[in-house]
């Protein structure tokens, strides 16, 4: 029994958890086969029936150009959970490299990259992003990467932490003294140690992904319409407020995802925990 | 003792940690040499540079701390060298075996990765070779079931286990030098004699050099041919292990051999040497053991004896060499 399936087992112990992943696994499919599922088109326009209430024929109701609510609110699934998952990638990648280097080498690499994290880490997220897409222009991809970038520092910085811990354990020392290389002792010994932080960060930070691509689009510096997205259904909304059911039901489905990517990540958390961890198995013994 | 012809010579080697006022002189001017299939045990407190000055001489000491020396590994200086000729000349001439077998394996990989990557690295073996090649470290061992044992975690096995893996990781290379820092202190004492055993039995088979760091005599002096005792970053005596027991120079040396309980003299007070080490920020003008001393002289307390010959292969560090 390896480390990691033991902790896949005690996280599908925790009910929060497990109502998390639930939800996730439910948007996942939403957001692969919303195309076939959903009873409109994104944009199948039906002025006649404009505005309407929740009702057998529309669950969620219309909205003011008589788009059925529900099929956007399903079809726009995909391109918050993109937008999330690649931003977060972005993050990922260029965050625990710098963290890595930093940590490791310690010296001039170190107080550089940090001193360009603090930089980062200096603007309020939002501000910064809308700097970004301000440069790059809006769309879809210009998201991805503004809110990737936004989110390097705090990768950054929960891998350089851990870093410093590793890098003095004795394995280490071990490892220099039989001749290991520098990059083959951050990939054998140093990142493997490091993953359980960097998986919670993942997590929550794919929540905060979520939010902040639907600000954007919010915004309008995000999706362009008429490509159906939360945030944009949400600024749509916000002109009809005795039509509730036009801003309601996406800022669900927002809610939903975000409290769903936290759920697991405080589970996650819970299992990778090692003091955490050795509470959860003693309470399984019992 | 010549250094051409040694497995592992330290030169004169000096460690500083800081600077200015508060600089901290860890080791002064110590050498010492390890002829191959030879075993120094280097003996000494906590915090009496033993650990360092090794670490030091390999190229392992932390990055804050300054050395001045020369060390020479089968003749090529280590000091000297840049740090990928430094890597690959250390790997593969050199196995450590480090205090505590608790820490010192990667938990997240199998035993059998561990002992294959200095395979892998140096002797550029495939993944097959080395995996034979692991098995049979195992066995040299003395690990039971060694091929099933290649695929379990560290978390598995007990510290005597794994104590074992690191010293086949130390020897997967066939090193001209083992480095034992502690490898017994965190280990049960039958548990101590079956690694020391080990050790023994496969120094005499490669034919390796042996520098055994411990801060018990007793377990030097079952392993060791010379012994090398430290005390506040300086050698305060050297000599064979069996002139070391039966005719110590140095009042330190005795009293180390006072504070030894012996099975049998249970009732029979331990005789402790009163005072701690002291501090290497602020060393004392003269012996260096002079607070501490038994027998202290006046011109003790404002000069440094010369580590002297009291007779052939015998250094000691003192100035009463005719009291015994």
């Amino acid at each position: 029994m390896s480390a990691s399936t033991s902790a896949w087992r005690l996280l599908l112990r925790s009910p929060v958890a497990v109502a998390g992943l639930g939800a996730l696994g439910l948007l996942v499919v939403l957001a692969l086969l919303g195309p076939v599922l959903v009873p409109y088109g994104a944009n199948a326009v039906d002025v006649t029936r404009a505005l309407q209430p929740p009702s057998g024929a529309h669950w969620f109701g219309t909205d003011d150009l008589g788009r059925d609510v529900l099929s956007r609110v399903v079809l726009a699934a995909r391109a918050s959970l993109q937008v999330s998952v690649v931003s977060v990638s972005i993050a990922l990648v260029l965050g625990v490299a710098l963290g890595l280097v930093a940590g490791y080498f310690r010296g001039w690499a170190d107080a550089v990259a940090m001193r360009v994290v603090d930089v980062l880490f200096a603007f309020p997220v939002m501000l910064l992003a809308i700097a970004i897409v301000a440069v790059l222009g809006p769309g879809l991809t210009t998201a991805m990467i503004a809110i990737g970038i936004v989110y390097v520092p705090v990768f950054a910085r929960v891998t350089r932490a851990s870093v410093l811990g590793v890098r003095e354990e004795p394995y280490v020392r071990a490892a220099v003294a039989i001749g290991a290389g520098p990059l083959r002792i951050i990939r054998t010994h140093v990142l493997p140690n490091v993953t359980a932080p960097i998986i919670v960060q993942t997590s929550l930070s794919l929540a905060f992904a979520i939010l902040a691509e639907a600000a954007l689009s919010f915004l309008g510096l995000g999706i362009q319409p008429p490509e159906p997205s939360w945030g944009r259904m949400l600024f749509d909304g916000k002109g009809f407020t005795g039509s509730w059911w036009m801003s309601v039901f996406p800022g669900l489905a927002i809610f939903v995802t975000v409290l769903a990517f936290n759920l697991v990540g405080d589970g996650l958390r819970d299992v990778l925990d090692p003091r955490q961890r050795s509470v959860l198995e003693s309470r399984r013994d019992r | 003792m010549s250094t051409t012809t040694a497995a592992l010579a330290v030169e004169d080697l000096h460690v500083t940690i800081g600077r200015g006022a508060r600089v901290a002189r860890i080791v002064r001017g110590v050498s010492w040499s390890v002829q191959p299939g030879q075993t120094l045990g280097v003996v000494g407190e906590s915090g009496s540079g033993k650990s360092m000055s090794v670490l030091a001489a390999t190229g392992l000491a932390p990055a804050t701390a300054r050395v001045e020396g020369r060390a020479f590994l089968d003749g090529t200086d280590l000091l000297g060298l840049g740090p990928g000729e430094l890597r690959r000349t250390r790997g593969r001439g050199l196995g450590f075996v480090f205090q505590d077998p608790m820490t010192s394996l990667n938990p997240l990989l199998t035993v059998e990765r561990q002992i294959t990557e200095g395979i892998e690295e140096h002797l550029g073996a495939t993944r097959r070779a080395a995996r034979t090649r692991a098995l049979e470290l195992l066995e040299m061992v003395g690990i039971p079931d060694a091929a099933r044992r290649l695929e379990a975690y560290p978390h598995q096995m007990s510290g005597g286990m794994r104590q074992r893996v690191m010293i086949a990781i130390a020897l997967a290379c066939e090193p001209t030098m083992l480095v034992a820092d502690e490898p017994t202190t965190a280990l049960d004492v039958t548990t101590q004699a079956q690694i020391l055993d080990i050790v023994r039995e496969l120094q005499e088979r490669i034919g390796m050099g042996v520098v055994w760091i411990s801060h018990d005599l007793g377990v030097v002096g079952g392993l060791a041919d010379e012994v090398v005792v430290m005390y506040g970053g300086q050698v305060l005596e050297s000599a064979g292990v069996q002139t070391l027991h039966d005719a110590p120079a140095h009042p330190y040396t005795r009293g180390l051999l006072g504070a030894r309980p012996r099975l049998g003299r249970l009732r029979e007070e331990l005789v402790a040497i009163p005072g701690a080490p002291p501090d290497p920020r602020a060393l004392p003008g003269g012996c260096v053991f002079y607070e501490r001393c038994p027998i202290k002289a006046e011109r003790c307390a404002h000069e440094v004896p010369p580590l002297a010959e009291v007779a052939p292969g015998h250094l000691a560090r003192t100035f009463c060499t005719e009291e015994r």
